[in-house]
């Protein structure tokens, strides 16, 4: 830096103690560092109470009392732990449980393996793979309405564009079958979907973990004779586990909360085939207003995730220290 | 000098590692019997489940190895 740099910066600094309020400057100067750091975090914490912690220990309360959004000025009484019997005892809510977990496993399978075949591609940094990076991350980079709405009209029967490849080679009729409207195919259609979606994603976290593993290392087993195979189980997998791991975390906790697409895709039919537990949470906060008992439920949903990542942590803090 | 004086080992109960493999079994469980499709009565013993785990799974996190 010259001097005529220094002189400048002096100059600004001293413009600035100038412009500065002298009660303002009076306090700031008889602060602590610990005091300033707190000074800058206080508004992150105070946003972070407000918006994430305030509604939740709201909605444990709310999980209480037989509270109706609709009857606001209704009196609130408490009931206990009614609606958790309830919400735990409803079989249909069972088995939008089950809708849950089916599709949470196929679209997490689907989007790991496909996601990391592509990675493994990618990293194989080929002419113009830059080029298809790009070209793969698309998906993931649009907003889910249109997402859900272009693939309804791939779905239509008489001028999809899936049902007419599906028919080039099967052979089957096009208009033969409908993938939203099919009690065995709709489930189907929305992890097609999601998979289609999200894989990007997966394949971004597989590729940052392919990138991490050093060259030594493959070059030494190279020169041990380890073969492809050898190397890609023994080397490239465990090197690559925590993010996978992570990216399976992250996949999972969206994946439990799926709505968007469903309602875009289905609404959650034909009749409750597709109906996913965000989708019957919303049900019975907003159509069947019941916020107490789906207050219990989201509680409960917030349980079974929480749970899952603090195992899902642990087992990644242990492949770490591997 | 080395010091001979056997090193009293903690219970079971009051050590890290152990207790956190429990935790996270109960946990694994409770998870395990809120999607499951057979029977309905896993599914209502499901949350009390899930939270036992959890909840001893932040206890015990907290314990010495």
């Amino acid at each position: 830096m010259t001097d005529t740099d220094t002189s400048l910066l002096d100059k600004a600094a001293e413009k600035a103690v100038r412009a500065t309020p002298a009660p303002l400057a009076f306090r700031v100067r008889g602060l602590s560092d610990r005091a300033i750091a707190w000074l800058f975090i206080t508004p992150t914490i105070v946003l972070l109470l407000a918006i994430n912690i305030f509604p939740l220990i709201w909605a444990v309360h709310l999980s209480f009392t037989n509270f109706r959004a609709n009857r606001p000025n209704a009196a609130i009484d408490g009931v206990g732990l009614s609606n958790y019997q309830r919400v735990l005892n409803d079989p249909d809510i069972w088995q939008a449980m089950q809708t849950t977990a089916h599709f949470v496993f196929w679209t997490i399978l689907l989007q790991m393996l496909i996601g990391f075949t592509l990675a493994h591609l990618i990293d194989r940094k080929f002419r113009g793979h830059a080029f298809w990076t790009t070209v793969i991350l698309i998906p993931m980079m649009l907003s889910p309405a249109v997402v859900g709405n272009f693939w309804r009209f791939l779905y239509q029967p008489q001028i999809g564009l899936f049902n007419y490849i599906y028919s080039f080679f099967t052979g089957v009729d096009p208009s033969s079958f409908e993938m939203l409207g099919s009690v065995a195919l709709s489930p189907w259609a929305i992890i097609i979907v999601d998979t289609w979606m999200w894989t990007p994603y997966v394949m971004l976290i597989c590729l940052a973990g392919l990138r991490s593993i050093p060259d030594y290392i493959y070059e030494a087993a190279e020169v041990d004779r380890a073969s492809a195979w050898r190397q890609f189980w023994s080397i490239t997998v465990p090197m690559a586990l925590p993010f996978i791991m992570l990216a399976v975390l992250f996949r999972a906790i969206e994946n439990f909360k799926m709505f968007d697409m469903v309602v875009l895709l289905t609404g959650g039919g034909p009749g409750s085939t597709t109906e996913v537990a965000s989708i019957t949470l919303k049900r019975e906060a907003f159509e069947s207003w019941r916020t107490g008992r789906a207050s219990a439920f989201a509680i409960i949903l917030f349980v079974a995730v929480f749970g899952l990542a603090n195992i899902y942590v642990k087992a990644l803090n242990r492949v770490k220290q591997r | 000098m080395e010091n001979t004086t056997p090193h009293k080992k903690r219970p079971f109960f009051l050590r890290r590692g152990p207790m956190e493999n429990v935790a996270t079994a109960l946990i694994a469980i409770g998870f395990l019997m809120l999607f499951q499709p057979f029977a309905l009565v896993l599914y209502t013993y499901s949350l009390v489940t899930l939270l036992a785990g959890t909840v001893m799974f932040i206890i015990v996190s907290k314990f010495p190895e």
